[in-house]
């Protein structure tokens, strides 16, 4: 089954002029949202991204940007609560099952 | 594995004890490694590692264990703990150049949120070969020649990963709905209209309706926002446990009004923070779905606590 989020939300953006080609994009993106043919990285499905920000963080040709974190309503709460980052904090017991 | 393993497992899952569930950061040799035998990087959290030396059996090989803070692959990339710096100073603190030959390391995919490639090229000299997301496939990937297939490189979300997560989700639901219940316990005393079992029965499905069900059955759920999905079951719980239990007659009637708004909207609150547990919900997403969910949980829930509290403190039954 597959799972779909909300749609138009991903920050994530290509530049493909910047692209050197090197596929670790697709080989580093959980959801397969890369793919790498010719040389030539595209996105395939942008809803699936998660923003996660492997890919930006692996490009070696800095092609590639995302505004990433992590997807977490618990660590929304808290940041707005405590008017910090949010963060996934696994040292409060409390919902933060992304630690797990 | 031994059986305090399984149980260690099982304790970390539920939260129990969970800060000390650490492994030594460091070198570990795994089987007879030597200095051409690969080297593979995890974290320190004690239940990936025990995934790892299980499906490891019959490799000799090179385990560099991170310092994570126990924190598992994933959160632990997200943070930056699972990192570029901390990998980098892991080489040079185990010296593993002395150790090994070559300069190839294997980190799990998920740990390439944290780690730039080409940086830990730039700086140690070693290259970065992103193995399969499950440790499970690691024994595959190797026998492949290094090689994922397209499975191996993308996260599930199956009924069984999302099952596993719900205890962390329904411990501090019920941790939070103690006191509450506790305070209804002394007012019951004296209220008007005491709250009976059935009312706590339509509260601890709205519960597990929100921090179970529908994580469990999420993809099966019509919508994308999990606030949505959640309130959608929740509201199908409560109307049909009311149904169920006759509480639309006229006595009941407003009472049954505050439930159909506040159960509904616990569901909608315990669900929506499941987006913390999935694998799949980007914090764009996360934050959309939160700016519009969150004040009609807050007002929903609001003005049914209210409703149900009025009631249940001036509002007299009828003696049948
Ligand atoms: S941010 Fe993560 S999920 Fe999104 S495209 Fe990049 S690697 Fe894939
Ligand atoms: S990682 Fe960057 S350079 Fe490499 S294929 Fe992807 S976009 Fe192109």
């Amino acid at each position: 089954m597959n799972h779909r989020y909300l749609k138009d939300v991903t920050t994530l953006s290509l530049s493909a002029n910047q692209c050197v080609g090197c596929g670790l994009c697709a080989e580093v993106c959980p959801h397969g949202v890369f793919t790498v043919n010719d040389r030539n990285a595209k996105i395939t499905d942008k809803d699936l991204c998660m923003e996660c920000g492997a890919c930006a963080k692996n490009c070696p040709a800095n092609a590639i940007s995302v505004d990433a974190g992590v997807g977490c309503a618990y660590a929304f709460i808290m940041g707005w609560l405590t008017g910090s980052e949010p963060s996934c904090d696994c040292s409060g017991g409390s919902s933060d099952a992304c630690c797990s | 594995m031994s059986i305090g393993d399984i149980i260690g497992g099982w304790k970390a899952r539920w939260g129990i004890g969970r800060m000390d569930y650490k492994v030594k950061p460091g070198l570990y040799a795994v089987g007879k490694p030597d200095g051409d035998s690969p080297v593979l990087v995890s974290a320190n959290y004690k239940l990936t590692f025990d995934i790892l030396r299980k499906n490891l059996t019959s490799l000799d090989c090179w385990l560099l264990i991170l310092d994570t803070k126990g924190i598992n692959v994933w959160c632990a990339a997200g943070k930056g703990t699972f990192g570029t710096d901390e990998l980098v100073n892991r080489i040079e603190a185990t010296r593993l150049a002395d150790v090994v030959s070559h300069r190839k390391l294997i980190l799990p995919q998920l740990g390439a949120s944290g780690v730039s490639a080409h940086e830990v090229a730039k700086r140690m000299g070693f290259t970065v070969t992103y193995g399969p997301v499950r440790a499970e496939d690691i024994k595959a990937f190797v026998d492949a020649g290094y090689k994922a297939t397209k499975e191996m490189r993308t996260v599930e979300f199956t009924f069984k990963d999302r099952i596993v997560l719900t205890p962390m989700e329904l411990v501090p639901a019920v941790q939070m709905a103690l006191p509450v219940l506790g305070a209804l316990f002394l007012t019951n005393q004296f209220a008007a209209r005491p709250f009976d079992k059935k009312d706590v029965t339509a509260y601890l499905g709205a519960v597990l309706t929100g921090a179970v069900v529908t994580p469990a059955l999420l993809p099966h759920i019509p919508g994308k926002a999990f606030a949505w999905k959640g309130w959608l079951l929740g509201l199908g719980w409560t109307a049909g446990y009311l149904g169920l239990s006759k509480r639309f007659k006229k006595e009941d009637r407003l009472m049954s009004v505050g439930e159909l708004l506040l159960m509904p909207a616990v569901s909608s609150f315990l669900a929506m923070n499941f987006t913390g547990s999935s694998t799949y919900t980007s914090p764009s997403g996360v934050k959309k779905e939160m700016k519009r969910a969150l004040p009609l949980i807050i007002g929903s829930a609001a003005v049914g606590g209210a409703l149900m509290l009025g009631v249940h403190l001036f509002f007299r039954r009828k003696a049948k």
